[in-house]
């Protein structure tokens, strides 16, 4: 079994205090201050290389920061095994010889401990995540051969196998077409009321305002924290946003916001 | 029917040649399983570096044993593991790109293995062996030493099955998870280690690579699974081994290089033959 801390009562989930993160001398991340408490739903917003990609780490406790310190239910981010983290589509080797089930499996090899195989229990575990997630139908397929949002599922499978209580999704909405994007939504939702809590990295402020508990607006420093009615105002969002930000007629025009961050997702067999 | 037996069975008749088969399957095999993991991580070029880096340290031991074969083993083996540590240390925090690290090492010390060897007066033969393999050419000894560690890096390769498809497959995941990713990638860069010391008599560094990317290369076009994959690259390596070395006996050809161009044989037919069904399979 690796090393997990247990958590102490009355901690928030996640508990971050001025943390920084430089990469060769600049600042990714600069003096960002935020705690959450459980079941929350954040959506993590700014302009590209903003940082949130890096934020998500950080919690994660995949980076460590430069300075500032990151806490966990009252402890650093390395002693826990309950963050599942969701990554870019763009980041995974969708060719690697694994089935959705192989991958969804990996989520629990914490709880294996070294040298241990999976057991009876740990099927089940994966089983039952696929299932929530709407995916068991497809277990056996190749990765490869799932579209986007049946790919953004299997991640979100693989943390409830894990059994994850804080769930870091970067981008999972990037390249989506809208039903697949409104589908994860109401995933998200779920989850929600499962009582994880969740923060997703997204550039889409329609979907952050409307889908999300609150708003972290980021551009290197943390520029707002709250409900979306609170941060997405005009002049904070032009500190984030700053040239790009279009304001029509008095008011912003979110739509402007939503520049894709990547090229369009690489061709793979859709299999609906 | 009896001259086909006779032609599979009369090679047999040389000791030689039984240590040359068995020596052949057993590093096919050992190669190909762990070559599963250099292709899907993409680390050919680490491991032909590898295989090129151990060079010095075959010719020294060449130097102090007097042209002994036996003792070579160790020498290979000792190299590769402190060559792979050091690979993966200066790649992990060299100023410079990876790749051109790795690059400026390999081939330094390449030469400086041939020119240690080339102080010996007979250099050609022996460094033509280093080069390419001799596989006929494996003593029982040798043979049991091959066994013992190829054995070792099959077991460990099982046994951190899971840990080290994680850590391949997605090693932000193995983070969160709290792995010892930075012990298992070393771990797996000894495994590769050990396997190209037991590999180095038969194949020869220059070919090495081959043992370790083709047939799992091949493997990895016809299957979805990694233990399948695994599978069938140790059978591809198996056969190719086999092969090439009655190629090697009837046709007069070195052997390390019979069993290269078995593999790369059976290599370029999959892969043509996928090539066709994939771009049907695709649109």
């Amino acid at each position: 079994m690796y090393p997990h801390i247990p958590h102490q009562p009355g901690q928030p989930i996640l508990d971050l205090r001025r943390v920084s993160v430089r990469y060769d001398g600049r600042a990714a991340l600069e003096e960002v201050t935020f705690h959450l408490h459980g079941g929350e739903r954040v959506a993590v917003v700014g302009p590209n290389g903003a940082g949130k990609s890096t934020l998500l780490k950080v919690v994660a406790g995949v980076l460590r920061p430069t300075s500032g310190e990151v806490t966990v239910y009252g402890s650093g981010p390395s002693g826990h095994v309950c963050i599942g983290y969701v990554p870019q589509r763009s980041q995974v080797d969708w060719r690697f010889p694994v089935s959705v089930a192989d991958v969804v499996m990996m989520g629990r090899i914490a709880k294996l401990g070294l040298l241990g195989w999976p057991k009876k229990r740990d099927w089940e575990f994966v089983h039952a995540a696929l299932a929530t997630v709407g995916i068991s139908d497809l277990s056996a397929r190749q990765i490869g051969e799932l579209s986007g949002g049946q790919q953004q599922r299997m991640f979100i499978a693989r943390a409830l196998a894990q059994e994850a209580e804080l769930m870091l999704m970067d981008e999972p909405l990037t390249g989506l077409d809208a039903p697949a994007q409104e589908g994860l939504l109401a995933l998200i939702g779920e989850l929600q009321e499962r009582g994880v809590t969740i923060m997703v990295a997204t550039h889409d402020l329609e979907q952050a305002a409307r889908y999300f508990d609150r708003i972290l607006l980021l551009n290197h420093k943390m520029i707002a924290f709250g409900p979306a009615a609170d941060v997405l105002q005009p002049e904070k969002l032009l500190e984030a946003y700053g040239g790009r930000l279009r304001v029509a007629d008095g008011k912003l025009n979110l739509a402007a916001l939503d520049e894709p961050c990547c090229p369009e997702e690489e061709p793979h067999d859709h299999a609906h | 029917m009896t001259t086909l037996i006779d032609f599979l069975v009369k090679p047999l008749s040389y000791p030689f040649m039984q240590r040359g088969l068995i020596a052949a399957v057993l590093v096919g095999v050992v190669c190909a399983v762990v070559g599963t993991y250099v292709v899907l991580r993409g680390m050919a070029f680490f491991g032909d570096a590898l295989a090129h880096t151990i060079l010095p340290g075959v010719a020294v031991g060449y130097l102090i044993s007097g042209g002994a074969r036996e003792p070579l083993f160790w020498w290979a083996l000792g190299t590769a593991v402190l060559a792979s540590l050091g690979i993966g240390a200066i790649t992990k925090n060299a100023r410079i790109k990876e790749d051109t690290a790795i690059g400026v090492i390999f081939a330094g010390m390449f030469a400086l293995g041939i020119a240690i060897i080339s102080t010996v007066r007979s250099y050609a033969v022996d460094l033509s062996h280093f080069l390419f393999g001799d596989v006929l050419g494996v003593t029982t000894q040798s043979l049991v030493w091959m066994g013992i560690f190829g054995a070792l890096v099959l077991l460990l390769i099982a046994a951190f099955y899971k840990e080290f498809l994680t850590i391949s497959f997605d090693p932000v995941l193995a983070t969160t998870l709290r792995l010892p990713v930075g012990v298992l990638n070393n771990l797996l860069l000894v495994l590769i280690a050990v396997t190209v010391a037991v590999a180095m008599q038969t194949v020869g560094v220059a070919l090495m690579v081959a043992m370790l990317v083709t047939p799992a290369a091949t493997a990895y076009l016809l299957t979805k699974r990694l233990p399948s994959m695994m599978l069938i690259s140790a059978v591809i390596a198996a056969l190719s081994g086999v092969v090439g070395l009655y190629v090697s006996y009837y046709a007069g050809i070195t052997s390390g290089s019979a069993i290269v161009l078995t593999a790369t044989l059976v290599f370029a037919v999959v892969f043509v033959a996928r090539q066709g069904r994939g771009r049907r399979k695709k649109i």
